[in-house]
């Protein structure tokens, strides 16, 4: 079984290093989605170092919690984050977007690097929690299914089919999180299909919803996760706030690098930020 | 002329109709008991579709998905990746139309072990007219990496193809009808995934048939007889992975190919039947 932590310090090491090596594979890559990874960073390492209970060195354990990744394009952060678990190493984060490689530019169902589902097209992802969390309620076991949504996905009809499916199902086996980072391919959703408002959306659905005003910040991650985990006979949504391009200045904010890898000079000014100079 | 040869899975002479779709309802409720691991879900076809059957005994594992095919689709691999064996069943033109993409990316990519039964398909449907013939969705299912295909031509085919896809790993799709099909097999009829059992042997012109066109096919062949022509009839079932041997086969014993089915030529057995031949 893998330790798991709530010490804040730790945890936000891990995202500071989870950062340097995803943004080294996308520069490698020359192409992937930067912004949408680097807003996921503390929501995936909350959940793989202090919420899920699973087991990198027995991927398949039954007893595992699931996680899927619906907004699969945010998968470099979630490749980082599994090899940093130690899923794999951390040297494969360099194959990300090779033609052979187990970590390809959207993610492929592999137990063996920890990948519980074949995401990349919006709008698969909840429902194929809702199935897992439906198939653990079956058999009575205590598994809990978490699923990371992105915000441009809400605009997806079938995600909705989804949402509609958990609470009808009382799935409070299963949390939601939304990366809500306010942006999409085109540029920032209020200029392009504006959906708010997202938590009351939600809240009509039949789920509680908990806003977190920043989707960085540990503690409160940690917090609503255990809130999750206590609420009894309904589905449980983060709303987690977010930036794009969280955690380097030139990145933040900025529509553009949510499909755009960094350029040589962007990753030294990244990695200087990040204090991975020694790194390169 | 000499009389053709009849395979000895045919029954004499048919005397039974039957709904298979209500084949596959039955089918699914004795396996209910056989396998714990089985779900099965629908889109709001519950009683059209005849997973209702399993629904009454099986309650804690059916699951109505109101008319949602694409979370039902997404959710049945869910299911799979948990470790069940989910059925999903709605009308072929949505099963294969509607939720097309979720299949695509969710189901057959990941070669999750989900089995897609939809009912409906074809002119067959009749009434309900042609927004909702699926002449289409094998061409759909066909094209699908890991997808297995198969089209029963009668209810004791359908009954051994539900046996059989249960306990064969993989994405499957199988094809049924609303309307009655004569029953054509005898009851030890054996279905194997791939294999193209000739029912019928002769030696002008070969016909490749599947569903509801096996029986009209042999009945084409009858006719044919008596008019000195003899027509070899083959029930191509599994239309994915084809039966190559047996085409190519017959195809040169009789140097004539008619392709029966009810379902678009493109992309369709009369397509794949092409593939194989050119």
């Amino acid at each position: 079984m893998f330790k798991r932590t709530n010490d804040i310090e730790v945890l936000e090491d891990t995202a500071r290093r989870v950062r340097i090596h995803l943004l080294k594979a996308l520069h490698n890559a020359k192409s992937g989605h930067t912004g949408g990874s680097l807003s996921s960073v503390e929501i995936l390492v909350a959940l793989y170092f202090s919420v899920l209970r699973h087991d990198p060195s027995n991927p398949r354990w039954e007893g595992r919690d699931r996680f899927v990744l619906s907004k699969g394009h945010g998968v470099p952060a979630l490749y980082s984050v599994l090899a940093h678990a130690g899923y794999f190493p951390i040297d494969e984060l360099m194959t990300l977007r090779k033609p052979e490689s187990r970590l390809q530019g959207h993610p492929e169902y592999n137990l063996d690097i920890g990948i519980e589902a074949t995401t990349g097209s919006l709008g698969h992802g909840l429902s194929a929690a809702n199935g897992m969390a439906l198939a653990a309620k079956i058999d009575g076991r205590d598994i809990r299914v978490y699923a990371l949504l992105s915000d441009g996905e809400l605009q997806e009809g079938a995600t909705w089919e989804a949402i509609t499916t958990s609470a009808y199902r009382k799935l409070d086996n299963l949390c939601a999180i939304v990366d809500r980072n306010r942006f999409q391919n085109d540029g920032a959703m209020a200029e392009i299909k504006d959906i708010e408002p997202v938590p009351d959306k939600w809240r009509a659905f039949g789920w509680r919803v908990e806003v977190l005003p920043d989707g960085h910040d540990f503690p409160s991650l940690l917090s609503a996760f255990r809130k999750a985990k206590r609420t009894k006979g309904r589905p449980f949504v983060i709303i987690a706030n977010t930036i794009k391009g969280k955690g380097i200045s030139i990145f933040e904010n900025q529509g553009k690098y949510h499909g755009v890898a960094p350029t040589d000079e962007e990753l030294k000014i990244a990695l200087s930020e990040l204090g991975g100079g020694g790194l390169i | 002329m000499s009389r053709s040869k009849l395979s000895d899975l045919l029954v004499e002479e048919v005397t039974e109709y039957e709904y298979i779709r209500e084949t596959y309802g039955k089918t699914l409720v004795e396996l209910g008991s056989i396998y714990p691991e089985l779900v099965v879900l629908d889109s709001d076809l519950t009683v059209s579709t005849k997973t209702n059957l399993f629904g009454k005994r099986f309650p804690e594992r059916f699951f109505t998905m109101g008319v949602s095919e694409q979370d039902m689709m997404a959710t049945a691999a869910g299911f799979a990746l948990y470790g069940k064996i989910p059925f999903a069943s709605t009308f072929a033109v949505f099963a294969t139309g509607r939720a097309w993409e979720h299949v695509r990316q969710s189901i057959a990519f990941p070669n999750l072990n989900v089995k897609i039964v939809a009912t409906h398909a074809g002119v067959t449907v009749g009434e309900d007219g042609a927004t909702h013939q699926a002449l289409e969705d094998i061409a759909l299912m066909r094209v699908l990496p890991n997808m297995t295909v198969i089209v029963p031509a009668d209810a004791v085919e359908t009954e051994a193809v539900i046996r059989t896809i249960i306990d064969r790993k993989g994405p499957t799709y199988v094809r049924l009808a609303r309307a009655k099909f004569p029953t054509i097999f005898k009851k030890s009829y054996k279905f194997e995934v791939g294999k193209a059992p000739i029912l019928r042997e002769g030696k002008h012109v070969a016909i490749f048939a599947s569903g509801i066109m096996v029986s009209e096919a042999l009945n084409a062949a009858k006719l044919l007889e008596k008019e000195g022509i003899g027509a070899s009839v083959a029930n191509v079932s599994t239309i994915k992975p084809i039966d190559v041997q047996t085409i190519v086969e017959l195809a040169r014993m009789t140097g004539a190919v008619v392709t029966a089915e009810d379902h678009n030529v493109v992309g369709g057995l009369g397509g794949a039947v092409s593939e194989v031949l050119s």
